[in-house]
Protein backbone atom coordinates (compact mmCIF):
# COMPACT_ATOMS: atom_id res chain seq x y z
CA UNK A 1 0.00 0.00 0.00
CA UNK A 2 1.51 3.26 -1.11
CA UNK A 3 -0.33 6.19 0.27
CA UNK A 4 0.47 9.44 -1.41
CA UNK A 5 0.79 11.75 1.54
CA UNK A 6 0.77 14.87 -0.60
CA UNK A 7 -2.98 14.31 -0.91
CA UNK A 8 -3.34 15.68 2.55
CA UNK A 9 -2.21 19.08 1.28
CA UNK A 10 -5.48 19.33 -0.62
CA UNK A 11 -7.29 19.11 2.70
CA UNK A 12 -5.37 22.01 4.23
CA UNK A 13 -8.50 23.83 5.41
CA UNK A 14 -9.74 20.83 7.36
CA UNK A 15 -6.29 20.12 8.73
CA UNK A 16 -5.68 23.69 9.86
CA UNK A 17 -9.07 23.74 11.56
CA UNK A 18 -8.19 20.48 13.28
CA UNK A 19 -4.92 22.07 14.40
CA UNK A 20 -6.84 25.00 15.86
CA UNK A 21 -9.12 22.58 17.71
CA UNK A 22 -6.15 20.67 19.11
CA UNK A 23 -4.39 23.84 20.27
CA UNK A 24 -7.56 24.95 22.02
CA UNK A 25 -7.89 21.52 23.57
CA UNK A 26 -4.41 21.69 25.06
CA UNK A 27 -4.96 25.28 26.13
CA UNK A 28 -8.16 24.25 27.86
CA UNK A 29 -6.29 21.54 29.67
CA UNK A 30 -3.42 23.77 30.80
CA UNK A 31 -5.17 27.04 31.55
CA UNK A 32 -8.30 25.57 33.05
CA UNK A 33 -10.08 28.26 35.06
CA UNK A 34 -9.78 28.16 38.79
CA UNK A 35 -13.08 27.09 40.27
CA UNK A 36 -12.55 28.73 43.65
CA UNK A 37 -11.79 32.25 42.56
CA UNK A 38 -14.09 31.96 39.54
CA UNK A 39 -11.53 33.73 37.37
CA UNK A 40 -10.17 31.89 34.37
CA UNK A 41 -6.95 32.50 32.54
CA UNK A 42 -8.60 30.77 29.65
CA UNK A 43 -10.94 33.69 29.27
CA UNK A 44 -8.65 35.08 26.61
CA UNK A 45 -8.89 36.14 22.98
CA UNK A 46 -6.99 32.99 21.98
CA UNK A 47 -9.80 31.26 20.02
CA UNK A 48 -10.63 34.43 18.17
CA UNK A 49 -7.03 35.11 17.22
CA UNK A 50 -6.39 31.55 16.10
CA UNK A 51 -9.49 31.45 13.97
CA UNK A 52 -8.77 34.75 12.25
CA UNK A 53 -5.17 33.73 11.51
CA UNK A 54 -6.47 30.50 10.05
CA UNK A 55 -8.97 32.30 7.83
CA UNK A 56 -6.26 34.54 6.43
CA UNK A 57 -3.90 31.61 5.88
CA UNK A 58 -6.59 29.82 3.91
CA UNK A 59 -7.66 32.79 1.85
CA UNK A 60 -4.25 33.90 0.67
CA UNK A 61 -3.07 30.79 -1.21
CA UNK A 62 -6.52 30.22 -2.66
CA UNK A 63 -5.92 32.77 -5.43
CA UNK A 64 -3.64 30.44 -7.36
CA UNK A 65 -5.26 27.15 -6.36
CA UNK A 66 -6.83 24.80 -8.87
CA UNK A 67 -9.41 22.05 -8.66
CA UNK A 68 -8.13 18.93 -6.96
CA UNK A 69 -9.34 15.73 -5.43
CA UNK A 70 -7.96 13.37 -2.85
CA UNK A 71 -8.48 9.79 -1.73
CA UNK A 72 -9.85 8.53 -5.00
CA UNK A 73 -12.44 11.27 -5.35
CA UNK A 74 -13.87 10.98 -1.86
CA UNK A 75 -12.70 14.50 -1.18
CA UNK A 76 -13.08 17.19 -3.77
CA UNK A 77 -11.73 20.67 -3.78
CA UNK A 78 -12.48 23.74 -5.84
CA UNK A 79 -11.28 27.28 -5.00
CA UNK A 80 -14.93 28.24 -4.54
CA UNK A 81 -15.05 26.00 -1.51
CA UNK A 82 -12.30 28.01 0.14
CA UNK A 83 -14.48 31.09 -0.28
CA UNK A 84 -17.49 29.38 1.27
CA UNK A 85 -15.41 28.00 4.13
CA UNK A 86 -13.88 31.40 4.77
CA UNK A 87 -17.35 32.94 4.89
CA UNK A 88 -18.34 30.32 7.46
CA UNK A 89 -15.11 31.07 9.33
CA UNK A 90 -15.87 34.76 9.53
CA UNK A 91 -19.32 33.88 10.83
CA UNK A 92 -17.90 31.64 13.54
CA UNK A 93 -15.47 34.39 14.44
CA UNK A 94 -18.35 36.82 15.00
CA UNK A 95 -20.15 34.18 17.05
CA UNK A 96 -17.08 33.77 19.26
CA UNK A 97 -16.88 37.52 19.74
CA UNK A 98 -20.54 37.61 20.71
CA UNK A 99 -20.16 34.62 23.02
CA UNK A 100 -17.46 36.10 25.21
CA UNK A 101 -19.72 38.01 27.55
CA UNK A 102 -22.09 35.05 27.91
CA UNK A 103 -19.22 32.65 28.57
CA UNK A 104 -17.80 34.93 31.27
CA UNK A 105 -20.79 34.23 33.48
CA UNK A 106 -19.86 32.21 36.55
CA UNK A 107 -21.88 29.12 35.59
CA UNK A 108 -20.31 28.98 32.15
CA UNK A 109 -16.74 29.72 33.12
CA UNK A 110 -15.67 26.09 33.43
CA UNK A 111 -17.42 25.18 30.19
CA UNK A 112 -15.71 27.79 28.00
CA UNK A 113 -13.32 25.36 26.41
CA UNK A 114 -16.14 23.00 25.58
CA UNK A 115 -18.09 25.69 23.83
CA UNK A 116 -15.22 26.65 21.52
CA UNK A 117 -14.29 23.07 20.72
CA UNK A 118 -17.81 21.78 20.10
CA UNK A 119 -18.55 24.76 17.88
CA UNK A 120 -15.39 24.19 15.88
CA UNK A 121 -16.22 20.51 15.50
CA UNK A 122 -19.55 21.36 13.92
CA UNK A 123 -17.62 23.70 11.64
CA UNK A 124 -15.28 20.84 10.73
CA UNK A 125 -18.30 18.71 9.89
CA UNK A 126 -19.58 21.42 7.56
CA UNK A 127 -16.16 21.65 5.90
CA UNK A 128 -16.16 17.93 5.20
CA UNK A 129 -19.73 18.12 3.96
CA UNK A 130 -18.89 20.96 1.58
CA UNK A 131 -15.90 19.22 0.03
CA UNK A 132 -17.29 15.72 -0.05
CA UNK A 133 -17.22 13.77 -3.28
CA UNK A 134 -18.85 10.66 -1.91
CA UNK A 135 -22.11 10.15 -0.05
CA UNK A 136 -20.43 8.46 2.91
CA UNK A 137 -18.18 11.47 3.42
CA UNK A 138 -21.19 13.72 2.98
CA UNK A 139 -23.18 11.80 5.57
CA UNK A 140 -20.38 11.76 8.12
CA UNK A 141 -19.88 15.50 7.64
CA UNK A 142 -23.61 16.09 8.03
CA UNK A 143 -23.76 14.17 11.28
CA UNK A 144 -20.55 15.70 12.59
CA UNK A 145 -22.21 19.04 11.98
CA UNK A 146 -25.53 18.15 13.59
CA UNK A 147 -24.74 15.94 16.61
CA UNK A 148 -22.47 18.44 18.42
CA UNK A 149 -25.02 21.11 17.51
CA UNK A 150 -27.57 19.33 19.72
CA UNK A 151 -25.06 19.47 22.56
CA UNK A 152 -24.61 23.19 21.91
CA UNK A 153 -28.35 23.80 22.00
CA UNK A 154 -28.49 22.05 25.39
CA UNK A 155 -25.51 24.08 26.63
CA UNK A 156 -27.39 25.97 29.35
CA UNK A 157 -27.68 22.94 31.57
CA UNK A 158 -29.69 24.58 34.34
CA UNK A 159 -32.21 26.32 32.12
CA UNK A 160 -35.16 24.12 31.22
CA UNK A 161 -35.91 25.79 27.87
CA UNK A 162 -32.48 24.88 26.61
CA UNK A 163 -33.05 21.17 27.32
CA UNK A 164 -36.50 21.21 25.75
CA UNK A 165 -35.15 22.90 22.64
CA UNK A 166 -32.37 20.34 22.39
CA UNK A 167 -34.80 17.43 22.76
CA UNK A 168 -37.00 18.76 19.98
CA UNK A 169 -33.97 19.40 17.81
CA UNK A 170 -32.27 16.04 18.23
CA UNK A 171 -35.41 13.93 17.77
CA UNK A 172 -36.28 15.67 14.53
CA UNK A 173 -32.65 15.72 13.41
CA UNK A 174 -32.42 11.97 13.86
CA UNK A 175 -35.74 11.44 12.11
CA UNK A 176 -34.68 13.51 9.13
CA UNK A 177 -31.27 11.90 8.86
CA UNK A 178 -32.95 8.49 8.90
CA UNK A 179 -35.16 9.60 6.01
CA UNK A 180 -32.14 10.99 4.19
CA UNK A 181 -30.25 7.73 4.66
CA UNK A 182 -33.21 5.75 3.39
CA UNK A 183 -33.19 7.93 0.31
CA UNK A 184 -29.45 7.45 -0.13
CA UNK A 185 -29.87 3.69 0.07
CA UNK A 186 -32.35 3.85 -2.81
CA UNK A 187 -30.00 5.98 -4.83
CA UNK A 188 -27.24 3.48 -4.14
CA UNK A 189 -29.54 0.66 -5.19
CA UNK A 190 -30.35 2.39 -8.45
CA UNK A 191 -26.85 3.42 -9.44
CA UNK A 192 -24.45 1.04 -7.68
CA UNK A 193 -22.04 3.75 -6.64
CA UNK A 194 -21.83 6.46 -4.05
CA UNK A 195 -19.26 8.69 -5.79
CA UNK A 196 -20.79 11.90 -7.02
CA UNK A 197 -18.84 11.88 -10.25
CA UNK A 198 -19.73 8.29 -11.23
CA UNK A 199 -23.28 8.58 -10.07
CA UNK A 200 -24.15 11.18 -12.65
CA UNK A 201 -23.52 8.76 -15.51
CA UNK A 202 -24.85 5.63 -13.81
CA UNK A 203 -28.05 7.00 -12.38
CA UNK A 204 -31.10 5.89 -14.41
CA UNK A 205 -33.10 9.07 -14.76
CA UNK A 206 -36.54 7.51 -15.14
CA UNK A 207 -36.36 4.92 -12.37
CA UNK A 208 -38.77 5.19 -9.48
CA UNK A 209 -35.99 4.28 -7.04
CA UNK A 210 -33.99 7.33 -8.05
CA UNK A 211 -37.01 9.56 -7.75
CA UNK A 212 -37.93 8.37 -4.25
CA UNK A 213 -34.30 8.66 -3.22
CA UNK A 214 -34.08 12.20 -4.51
CA UNK A 215 -37.28 13.29 -2.78
CA UNK A 216 -36.09 11.83 0.53
CA UNK A 217 -32.70 13.49 0.05
CA UNK A 218 -34.30 16.89 -0.54
CA UNK A 219 -36.51 16.49 2.53
CA UNK A 220 -33.52 15.59 4.66
CA UNK A 221 -31.63 18.66 3.48
CA UNK A 222 -34.81 20.72 3.81
CA UNK A 223 -34.75 19.91 7.48
CA UNK A 224 -31.18 21.17 7.79
CA UNK A 225 -31.97 24.41 5.99
CA UNK A 226 -35.36 24.55 7.80
CA UNK A 227 -37.57 24.99 4.76
CA UNK A 228 -41.28 25.02 5.30
CA UNK A 229 -42.76 21.56 5.48
CA UNK A 230 -39.76 20.59 7.63
CA UNK A 231 -39.50 23.73 9.73
CA UNK A 232 -41.52 22.82 12.81
CA UNK A 233 -38.47 22.43 15.05
CA UNK A 234 -37.03 25.80 14.10
CA UNK A 235 -39.00 28.24 16.21
CA UNK A 236 -38.89 26.18 19.41
CA UNK A 237 -35.22 25.36 19.08
CA UNK A 238 -34.26 28.94 18.27
CA UNK A 239 -36.20 30.26 21.23
CA UNK A 240 -34.81 27.79 23.74
CA UNK A 241 -31.19 27.67 22.67
CA UNK A 242 -28.67 30.14 24.09
CA UNK A 243 -28.77 33.28 21.93
CA UNK A 244 -25.25 32.79 20.64
CA UNK A 245 -26.04 29.24 19.54
CA UNK A 246 -29.23 30.46 17.89
CA UNK A 247 -27.19 32.88 15.84
CA UNK A 248 -24.78 30.14 14.85
CA UNK A 249 -27.62 27.78 13.98
CA UNK A 250 -29.50 30.32 11.91
CA UNK A 251 -26.68 31.22 9.57
CA UNK A 252 -23.72 28.89 9.54
CA UNK A 253 -25.34 25.46 9.46
CA UNK A 254 -27.99 26.73 7.10
CA UNK A 255 -25.51 28.24 4.67
CA UNK A 256 -23.31 25.16 4.56
CA UNK A 257 -26.29 22.90 3.93
CA UNK A 258 -27.60 25.15 1.16
CA UNK A 259 -24.25 25.15 -0.63
CA UNK A 260 -24.02 21.36 -0.40
CA UNK A 261 -27.54 21.03 -1.71
CA UNK A 262 -26.56 23.12 -4.73
CA UNK A 263 -23.52 20.91 -5.37
CA UNK A 264 -25.38 17.63 -5.01
CA UNK A 265 -28.49 18.63 -6.93
CA UNK A 266 -26.40 20.14 -9.70
CA UNK A 267 -23.89 17.35 -9.85
CA UNK A 268 -25.70 14.12 -9.09
CA UNK A 269 -29.29 14.72 -10.14
CA UNK A 270 -28.37 16.38 -13.37
CA UNK A 271 -30.22 14.42 -16.05
CA UNK A 272 -32.92 16.43 -17.78
CA UNK A 273 -35.83 14.42 -16.35
CA UNK A 274 -34.56 14.69 -12.78
CA UNK A 275 -33.79 18.39 -13.06
CA UNK A 276 -37.41 19.01 -13.98
CA UNK A 277 -38.60 16.97 -11.03
CA UNK A 278 -36.52 18.73 -8.42
CA UNK A 279 -37.31 22.12 -9.87
CA UNK A 280 -41.02 21.46 -9.36
CA UNK A 281 -40.36 20.21 -5.84
CA UNK A 282 -38.18 23.19 -4.93
CA UNK A 283 -40.70 25.56 -6.46
CA UNK A 284 -43.40 24.58 -3.97
CA UNK A 285 -40.97 24.36 -1.08
CA UNK A 286 -39.67 27.86 -1.73
CA UNK A 287 -43.13 29.36 -2.17
CA UNK A 288 -44.28 27.75 1.06
CA UNK A 289 -41.17 28.74 3.04
CA UNK A 290 -41.16 32.37 2.01
CA UNK A 291 -44.89 32.96 2.34
CA UNK A 292 -45.80 30.97 5.45
CA UNK A 293 -42.72 32.06 7.39
CA UNK A 294 -43.51 35.69 6.62
CA UNK A 295 -47.08 35.31 7.83
CA UNK A 296 -46.02 33.58 11.03
CA UNK A 297 -43.29 36.12 11.73
CA UNK A 298 -45.86 38.92 11.96
CA UNK A 299 -47.61 37.44 15.00
CA UNK A 300 -44.54 36.67 17.12
CA UNK A 301 -43.87 38.44 20.40
CA UNK A 302 -40.52 36.89 21.31
CA UNK A 303 -37.64 38.35 19.37
CA UNK A 304 -35.73 35.07 19.00
CA UNK A 305 -38.87 33.32 17.69
CA UNK A 306 -39.36 36.22 15.34
CA UNK A 307 -35.83 35.82 14.04
CA UNK A 308 -36.50 32.08 13.58
CA UNK A 309 -39.33 32.76 11.16
CA UNK A 310 -37.33 35.47 9.47
CA UNK A 311 -34.53 32.92 9.05
CA UNK A 312 -36.92 30.41 7.46
CA UNK A 313 -38.03 32.98 4.96
CA UNK A 314 -34.44 34.02 4.21
CA UNK A 315 -33.61 30.33 3.68
CA UNK A 316 -36.26 30.33 0.97
CA UNK A 317 -34.33 33.07 -0.88
CA UNK A 318 -31.10 31.14 -0.34
CA UNK A 319 -32.59 28.05 -1.98
CA UNK A 320 -33.99 30.19 -4.78
CA UNK A 321 -30.38 30.58 -5.91
CA UNK A 322 -30.16 26.79 -6.31
CA UNK A 323 -32.98 26.71 -8.87
CA UNK A 324 -30.95 27.62 -11.97
CA UNK A 325 -28.00 25.31 -11.02
CA UNK A 326 -25.71 27.65 -12.95
CA UNK A 327 -22.45 29.43 -12.22
CA UNK A 328 -24.36 32.65 -11.68
CA UNK A 329 -26.64 30.88 -9.24
CA UNK A 330 -23.65 29.68 -7.27
CA UNK A 331 -22.13 33.15 -7.08
CA UNK A 332 -25.39 34.68 -5.96
CA UNK A 333 -25.87 31.95 -3.34
CA UNK A 334 -22.47 32.57 -1.78
CA UNK A 335 -22.89 36.33 -1.96
CA UNK A 336 -26.36 36.08 -0.44
CA UNK A 337 -24.96 33.90 2.31
CA UNK A 338 -22.22 36.44 3.10
CA UNK A 339 -24.63 39.37 3.21
CA UNK A 340 -27.25 37.44 5.18
CA UNK A 341 -24.52 36.42 7.61
CA UNK A 342 -23.44 39.96 8.49
CA UNK A 343 -26.99 41.30 8.66
CA UNK A 344 -28.38 38.46 10.75
CA UNK A 345 -25.41 38.48 13.09
CA UNK A 346 -25.82 42.23 13.42
CA UNK A 347 -29.33 41.70 14.73
CA UNK A 348 -28.31 38.79 16.93
CA UNK A 349 -25.35 40.70 18.35
CA UNK A 350 -27.74 43.42 19.55
CA UNK A 351 -30.22 40.84 20.91
CA UNK A 352 -27.38 39.11 22.71
CA UNK A 353 -25.95 42.28 24.23
CA UNK A 354 -29.39 43.38 25.41
CA UNK A 355 -30.13 39.93 26.83
CA UNK A 356 -26.83 39.74 28.66
CA UNK A 357 -27.31 43.16 30.20
CA UNK A 358 -31.01 43.14 30.98
CA UNK A 359 -32.33 39.61 30.35
CA UNK A 360 -35.13 40.88 28.12
CA UNK A 361 -36.15 39.22 24.86
CA UNK A 362 -39.71 40.28 24.07
CA UNK A 363 -40.36 42.62 21.17
CA UNK A 364 -42.37 44.92 23.43
CA UNK A 365 -39.35 45.15 25.75
CA UNK A 366 -37.56 46.90 22.92
CA UNK A 367 -40.05 49.77 23.03
CA UNK A 368 -38.13 52.94 23.54
CA UNK A 369 -34.70 51.39 23.06
CA UNK A 370 -33.71 54.45 21.07
CA UNK A 371 -34.22 56.68 24.10
CA UNK A 372 -31.83 54.72 26.29
CA UNK A 373 -29.39 53.04 23.89
CA UNK A 374 -29.45 55.05 20.66
CA UNK A 375 -26.33 53.45 19.17
CA UNK A 376 -27.57 49.88 19.56
CA UNK A 377 -30.98 50.83 18.17
CA UNK A 378 -29.32 52.43 15.17
CA UNK A 379 -27.09 49.43 14.44
CA UNK A 380 -30.03 47.07 14.73
CA UNK A 381 -32.01 49.25 12.32
CA UNK A 382 -29.22 49.08 9.76
CA UNK A 383 -29.12 45.28 9.98
CA UNK A 384 -32.91 44.97 9.80
CA UNK A 385 -32.99 47.21 6.72
CA UNK A 386 -30.36 45.01 5.14
CA UNK A 387 -32.38 41.87 5.92
CA UNK A 388 -35.45 43.45 4.40
CA UNK A 389 -33.51 44.54 1.32
CA UNK A 390 -33.67 48.30 1.31
CA UNK A 391 -31.45 49.75 -1.44
CA UNK A 392 -28.31 51.36 -0.03
CA UNK A 393 -27.57 48.31 2.11
CA UNK A 394 -26.07 45.01 1.08
CA UNK A 395 -29.31 43.07 1.45
CA UNK A 396 -30.80 44.77 -1.58
CA UNK A 397 -27.94 43.77 -3.85
CA UNK A 398 -27.82 40.18 -2.64
CA UNK A 399 -31.56 39.74 -3.23
CA UNK A 400 -31.21 41.43 -6.60
CA UNK A 401 -28.46 39.03 -7.71
CA UNK A 402 -30.45 36.00 -6.56
CA UNK A 403 -33.51 37.16 -8.49
CA UNK A 404 -31.39 37.88 -11.53
CA UNK A 405 -29.87 34.40 -11.46
CA UNK A 406 -33.20 32.66 -10.99
CA UNK A 407 -35.20 34.78 -13.40
CA UNK A 408 -34.52 32.68 -16.49
CA UNK A 409 -35.70 29.45 -14.91
CA UNK A 410 -38.47 30.58 -12.63
CA UNK A 411 -40.15 33.86 -13.51
CA UNK A 412 -43.26 33.22 -11.44
CA UNK A 413 -41.22 32.24 -8.42
CA UNK A 414 -39.16 35.43 -8.59
CA UNK A 415 -42.37 37.43 -8.73
CA UNK A 416 -43.76 35.67 -5.63
CA UNK A 417 -40.48 36.23 -3.82
CA UNK A 418 -40.58 39.90 -4.78
CA UNK A 419 -44.08 40.33 -3.33
CA UNK A 420 -42.92 38.61 -0.16
CA UNK A 421 -40.02 41.01 0.19
CA UNK A 422 -42.61 43.72 0.73
CA UNK A 423 -44.40 41.65 3.39
CA UNK A 424 -41.11 41.07 5.14
CA UNK A 425 -40.43 44.80 5.08
CA UNK A 426 -43.60 45.23 7.14
CA UNK A 427 -42.56 42.99 10.00
CA UNK A 428 -38.94 44.12 10.07
CA UNK A 429 -40.22 47.66 10.37
CA UNK A 430 -42.41 46.59 13.32
CA UNK A 431 -39.20 46.19 15.31
CA UNK A 432 -37.85 49.51 14.12
CA UNK A 433 -41.14 51.12 15.11
CA UNK A 434 -40.93 49.52 18.55
CA UNK A 435 -37.44 50.87 19.06
CA UNK A 436 -37.99 54.42 17.80
CA UNK A 437 -41.64 55.37 18.15
CA UNK A 438 -43.39 53.25 20.79
CA UNK A 439 -43.32 54.59 24.33
CA UNK A 440 -42.34 52.44 27.25
CA UNK A 441 -42.64 53.13 30.98
CA UNK A 442 -39.85 50.74 31.90
CA UNK A 443 -37.38 50.86 29.02
CA UNK A 444 -34.19 48.80 28.98
CA UNK A 445 -31.72 50.71 31.08
CA UNK A 446 -28.84 52.35 29.31
CA UNK A 447 -25.64 50.29 29.47
CA UNK A 448 -22.18 50.08 27.97
CA UNK A 449 -21.47 46.93 26.00
CA UNK A 450 -18.20 45.03 26.38
CA UNK A 451 -15.37 45.26 23.90
CA UNK A 452 -15.91 41.85 22.31
CA UNK A 453 -19.54 42.58 21.51
CA UNK A 454 -18.45 45.93 20.14
CA UNK A 455 -15.98 44.25 17.83
CA UNK A 456 -18.73 41.88 16.64
CA UNK A 457 -21.11 44.78 16.05
CA UNK A 458 -18.42 46.72 14.23
CA UNK A 459 -17.67 43.80 11.89
CA UNK A 460 -21.35 43.26 11.13
CA UNK A 461 -22.10 46.91 10.53
CA UNK A 462 -19.06 47.30 8.30
CA UNK A 463 -20.28 44.30 6.32
CA UNK A 464 -23.83 45.59 6.04
CA UNK A 465 -22.76 49.01 4.82
CA UNK A 466 -19.72 48.17 2.71
CA UNK A 467 -20.64 44.87 1.01
CA UNK A 468 -23.34 46.54 -1.01
CA UNK A 469 -21.26 49.50 -2.09
CA UNK A 470 -18.04 47.67 -2.86
CA UNK A 471 -19.20 45.84 -5.97
CA UNK A 472 -15.89 44.08 -6.44
CA UNK A 473 -16.83 41.51 -3.79
CA UNK A 474 -19.45 40.02 -6.08
CA UNK A 475 -17.07 40.07 -9.02
CA UNK A 476 -14.38 38.46 -6.90
CA UNK A 477 -16.67 35.60 -5.87
CA UNK A 478 -17.89 35.30 -9.44
CA UNK A 479 -14.33 34.61 -10.56
CA UNK A 480 -14.36 31.33 -8.66
CA UNK A 481 -17.80 30.01 -9.43
CA UNK A 482 -18.49 27.23 -11.87
CA UNK A 483 -21.42 25.24 -13.19
CA UNK A 484 -21.95 22.55 -10.55
CA UNK A 485 -22.40 19.72 -13.03
CA UNK A 486 -18.85 20.11 -14.38
CA UNK B 1 -33.92 -9.83 -2.52
CA UNK B 2 -37.50 -8.55 -2.54
CA UNK B 3 -38.12 -10.16 0.83
CA UNK B 4 -35.27 -8.24 2.40
CA UNK B 5 -36.47 -4.98 0.90
CA UNK B 6 -40.00 -5.63 2.12
CA UNK B 7 -38.62 -6.35 5.58
CA UNK B 8 -36.66 -3.10 5.61
CA UNK B 9 -39.65 -1.14 4.31
CA UNK B 10 -41.83 -2.60 7.09
CA UNK B 11 -39.18 -1.67 9.65
CA UNK B 12 -38.92 1.83 8.22
CA UNK B 13 -42.63 2.48 8.37
CA UNK B 14 -43.01 0.85 11.76
CA UNK B 15 -40.35 3.33 12.88
CA UNK B 16 -42.15 6.29 11.34
CA UNK B 17 -45.42 5.15 12.88
CA UNK B 18 -43.77 4.78 16.27
CA UNK B 19 -42.15 8.20 15.93
CA UNK B 20 -45.52 9.80 15.34
CA UNK B 21 -47.59 7.94 17.93
CA UNK B 22 -45.37 7.14 20.95
CA UNK B 23 -45.65 9.44 23.96
CA UNK B 24 -42.38 8.67 25.68
CA UNK B 25 -39.26 10.23 24.22
CA UNK B 26 -37.32 7.03 24.81
CA UNK B 27 -39.82 5.05 22.74
CA UNK B 28 -39.45 7.67 20.02
CA UNK B 29 -35.71 7.18 20.15
CA UNK B 30 -36.22 3.44 19.75
CA UNK B 31 -38.42 4.03 16.72
CA UNK B 32 -35.71 6.16 15.17
CA UNK B 33 -33.18 3.40 15.73
CA UNK B 34 -35.56 1.07 13.94
CA UNK B 35 -35.60 3.44 10.97
CA UNK B 36 -31.81 3.67 10.92
CA UNK B 37 -31.50 -0.10 11.04
CA UNK B 38 -33.90 -0.40 8.12
CA UNK B 39 -31.56 1.77 6.05
CA UNK B 40 -28.59 -0.36 7.08
CA UNK B 41 -30.37 -3.48 5.86
CA UNK B 42 -31.14 -1.70 2.61
CA UNK B 43 -27.51 -0.81 1.99
CA UNK B 44 -26.27 -4.31 2.75
CA UNK B 45 -28.96 -5.94 0.63
CA UNK B 46 -28.41 -3.72 -2.38
CA UNK B 47 -24.70 -4.40 -2.17
CA UNK B 48 -25.07 -8.16 -1.78
CA UNK B 49 -27.69 -8.77 -4.48
CA UNK B 50 -27.17 -6.03 -7.03
CA UNK B 51 -23.69 -4.57 -6.98
CA UNK B 52 -21.56 -7.44 -5.77
CA UNK B 53 -20.04 -8.38 -9.13
CA UNK B 54 -17.12 -5.99 -9.17
CA UNK B 55 -16.16 -6.82 -5.60
CA UNK B 56 -17.28 -3.41 -4.42
CA UNK B 57 -18.17 -3.12 -0.75
CA UNK B 58 -19.43 0.44 -0.55
CA UNK B 59 -22.82 -0.57 0.78
CA UNK B 60 -21.42 -2.69 3.58
CA UNK B 61 -19.06 0.07 4.64
CA UNK B 62 -21.85 2.58 4.60
CA UNK B 63 -23.84 0.32 6.94
CA UNK B 64 -20.90 0.03 9.33
CA UNK B 65 -20.31 3.77 9.46
CA UNK B 66 -23.98 4.53 9.87
CA UNK B 67 -24.23 2.09 12.80
CA UNK B 68 -21.37 3.88 14.52
CA UNK B 69 -22.89 7.28 13.87
CA UNK B 70 -26.33 6.27 15.11
CA UNK B 71 -24.72 5.03 18.32
CA UNK B 72 -23.17 8.47 18.83
CA UNK B 73 -26.51 10.10 18.10
CA UNK B 74 -28.40 8.04 20.64
CA UNK B 75 -25.73 8.76 23.26
CA UNK B 76 -26.30 12.49 22.90
CA UNK B 77 -30.07 12.05 22.73
CA UNK B 78 -30.15 10.03 25.95
CA UNK B 79 -27.94 12.59 27.68
CA UNK B 80 -30.46 15.26 26.75
CA UNK B 81 -33.34 13.09 28.02
CA UNK B 82 -31.55 12.68 31.35
CA UNK B 83 -31.19 16.44 31.57
CA UNK B 84 -34.91 16.84 30.90
CA UNK B 85 -35.71 14.23 33.50
CA UNK B 86 -33.76 16.25 36.04
CA UNK B 87 -35.90 19.28 35.30
CA UNK B 88 -39.30 17.64 34.99
CA UNK B 89 -39.06 14.18 36.63
CA UNK B 90 -40.76 12.95 33.48
CA UNK B 91 -39.76 12.40 29.86
CA UNK B 92 -43.18 12.21 28.27
CA UNK B 93 -43.43 14.24 25.07
CA UNK B 94 -46.67 15.86 26.32
CA UNK B 95 -44.71 17.67 28.99
CA UNK B 96 -42.33 19.32 26.52
CA UNK B 97 -44.72 22.12 25.81
CA UNK B 98 -43.40 25.22 27.43
CA UNK B 99 -42.59 26.74 24.06
CA UNK B 100 -45.09 26.50 21.26
CA UNK B 101 -46.41 28.61 18.40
Amino acid sequence: MNLDYSQFLVMREELSLLAVILILFVADLLFCPDKKSGKGIYNSPLPVILLSVMTLCNLIPCCGATDAEAFGGMYQYTPMMTIVKSVLNVGTLIVFLMANKWLSRPENLVKQGEFYMVTLFTLLGMYLMISSGHFLMFFIGLELASIPMCALVAFDKYRYESAEAAAKYILLALFSSALLLYGLSFIYGASGTLYFKDMFSQLPGDSLLTLVGMVLFISGMGFKISLVPFHLWTADTYEGAPTVVTAYLSVISKGAAAFVMLIVLGKVFDTAALVNEWRILLFWIIVASITLANLFAIRQTNLKRFMAFSAISQAGYLVLAIMPASAQGMTSLVYYLLVYLVANFGVFAVINVVEQNSGKLGISDYNGLYETNPKLAFLMTLSLFSLAGIPPFAGFFSKFFVFMAAFQEAKLLVFIALVNTIVSLYYYLLIVKAMYISKNDTPIASFRSDNYSRAALLLCTAGVVLLGIVGSVYTYIDGFSYIPSL
Amino acid sequence: MEYFLILSAIMMFAGIFGFLTRRSTLAILLSIELMLNATDINFAVFNRFMWNASGAHEGYFFSLFSIAISAAESAIAIAIMINIYRHLKDISIDKLQKMKW
